[in-house]
C-alpha cells in the first residue's frame, strides 16, 4: 500500500463503514415511510433492537475497556456506573447528576485503589 | 427563548435554532459525550480531524462508538458497518415522525435533505418539543439552526476530548473515557420510558459481554436481535394478557 492510500484508506473507511450503513436508514425514512406511524408494530421492535445495541456497546465498553479506561480496575468501573445510575434515579431522573456521581465514585476509586 | 418577531428573517429564525441548541440541556450532554468521544478516538489511534468528519458526516453518537472501537480493534470492516448499521435503524422512526412537522405545502424533497441527515436523538427531541408551537414556514430553517448549533457543540468538544487525552494523567484520561458509556446508560435509560424500551436496555447489557465473553462473531448483532425481540417479546405477551 502506498503513502498516499493508507493516509486515505480510515477516511475511506469512516465512509463505507460509519457514514453510509448509518445513513441509509435516514434515506429510508426520507423516502419510503411517509405513511407509517410511529407506534406501528414494526417500527416498536426496531426501537428494541436498536436500544438493545446500544446497551450492548455501553456495557462492553465498561467491561471490557480499552485505553486509559482499562488501568482503572473493573469493579471500580462497575461499581460507577451502578452509582451513578442509582443517582440517576434519587435525583429527579437528572441525566447531569447521574454522570457526575459516576464520574465523581470512579475518579475516587481509581485514585485511591488504582497503582 | 424568545420566540422571533412576527416578520423576522429566515437567517433571523436560523440563528434563533442555533442559540436554543447552545442553552438547552443537550449542550451540556453532547459537550460530555464528545469530550468522551474525543478521547475514545485518541486512543484508539484517529486523528482529530478524522473524528471531526466523522461527527459531520455520522452524527450518531452509538454509530461512532461503534465505528472507533470495532475499525480501532481491527474487526473485518463489514462487521463493524453491519453493527453500525444495525445501531442507526432507531433514526428511521424518527425521520418518518419528524417530516411531517417541518413539511409545509411549499416544501421541496431536497430542502428536506438537510434535516433528515441532522436527524439525532437531541436534535429529535427538541424539534419535537419545540416546532409544534412555531409557525410551518420558520420550522425548516429553525430546525436546521438547531442541529448546526448542536453539531458546532459535537464537534468542538471532540476536538477538546482528544487534546486532553492526550496530555492528561491516565486516571483523567479513563475518567474522560468514562464519560460515554456513563452518559449513554443514563441518557438511553431516561429514554425508554415504555416497557419494551427498558427489557431492550436490560437484555442488552446482559446479553453482550456475555456473548463478548464467548467470542461469538456479531455480537453485537446477535445481542440487537435477540435482545430486542425478546424484549418486544415479553412486552407483547404482557399486553396480551392484560
Amino acid at each position: 500500500m502506498n503513502a498516499t492510500l493508507s493516509e486515505l484508506w480510515p477516511y475511506l473507511l469512516l465512509i463505507l463503514v460509519g457514514f453510509l450503513p448509518n445513513e441509509v436508514w435516514r434515506v429510508l425514512g426520507l423516502v419510503l415511510a411517509r405513511g407509517l406511524n410511529d407506534d406501528s408494530e414494526i417500527v416498536v421492535w426496531s426501537r428494541a433492537v436498536a436500544t438493545a445495541i446500544l446497551a450492548g456497546v455501553i456495557a462492553k465498553l465498561i467491561l471490557f475497556s480499552a485505553g486509559a479506561l482499562a488501568g482503572i480496575p473493573l469493579a471500580i468501573r462497575v461499581t460507577a456506573a451502578v452509582c451513578g445510575f442509582t443517582v440517576f434515579l434519587a435525583v429527579k431522573r437528572s441525566v447531569f447528576a447521574g454522570v457526575l456521581a459516576g464520574e465523581a465514585v470512579l475518579l475516587l476509586g481509581g485514585f485511591l485503589f488504582a497503582h | 427563548m424568545s420566540a422571533p418577531a412576527p416578520h423576522s428573517s429566515t437567517a433571523a429564525v436560523f440563528f434563533a435554532g442555533v442559540k436554543s441548541a447552545l442553552t438547552s440541556v443537550f449542550f451540556l450532554v453532547l459537550a460530555g459525550t464528545y469530550i468522551g468521544m474525543g478521547a475514545l478516538a485518541h486512543d484508539y489511534g484517529f486523528s482529530s480531524w478524522w473524528l471531526a468528519l466523522s461527527s459531520v458526516l455520522v452524527w450518531a453518537a452509538p454509530g461512532q462508538v461503534i465505528l472507533i472501537s470495532s475499525l480501532g480493534l481491527g474487526a473485518p470492516p463489514i462487521e463493524g458497518a453491519i453493527a453500525v448499521s444495525l445501531s442507526a435503524i432507531r433514526l428511521f422512526p424518527m425521520v418518518v415522525a419528524l417530516l411531517p412537522l417541518l413539511r409545509g405545502p411549499h416544501t421541496r424533497t431536497r430542502d428536506l435533505l438537510l434535516p433528515t441527515h441532522f436527524t439525532s436523538v437531541s436534535m429529535w427531541v427538541e424539534s419535537l418539543r419545540l416546532l409544534p408551537a412555531m409557525p410551518r414556514e420558520r420550522r425548516l430553517a429553525f430546525c436546521n439552526g438547531l442541529s448546526v448549533g448542536y453539531q458546532s457543540t459535537a464537534v468542538t468538544f471532540g476536538f477538546v476530548g482528544f487534546y486532553l487525552a492526550a496530555g492528561l494523567p491516565p486516571l483523567f484520561a479513563g475518567a474522560l473515557l468514562f464519560l460515554t458509556p456513563m452518559s449513554f446508560l443514563i441518557s438511553t435509560a431516561r429514554n425508554a420510558k415504555v416497557l419494551v424500551d427498558r427489557l431492550a436496555l436490560l437484555f442488552g447489557l446482559v446479553i453482550a459481554p456475555v456473548l463478548a465473553h464467548w467470542h461469538v462473531g456479531l455480537d453485537l448483532m446477535w445481542t440487537g436481535l435477540f435482545g430486542g425481540s425478546l424484549a418486544y417479546g415479553f412486552s407483547r405477551l404482557r399486553q396480551a394478557v392484560r
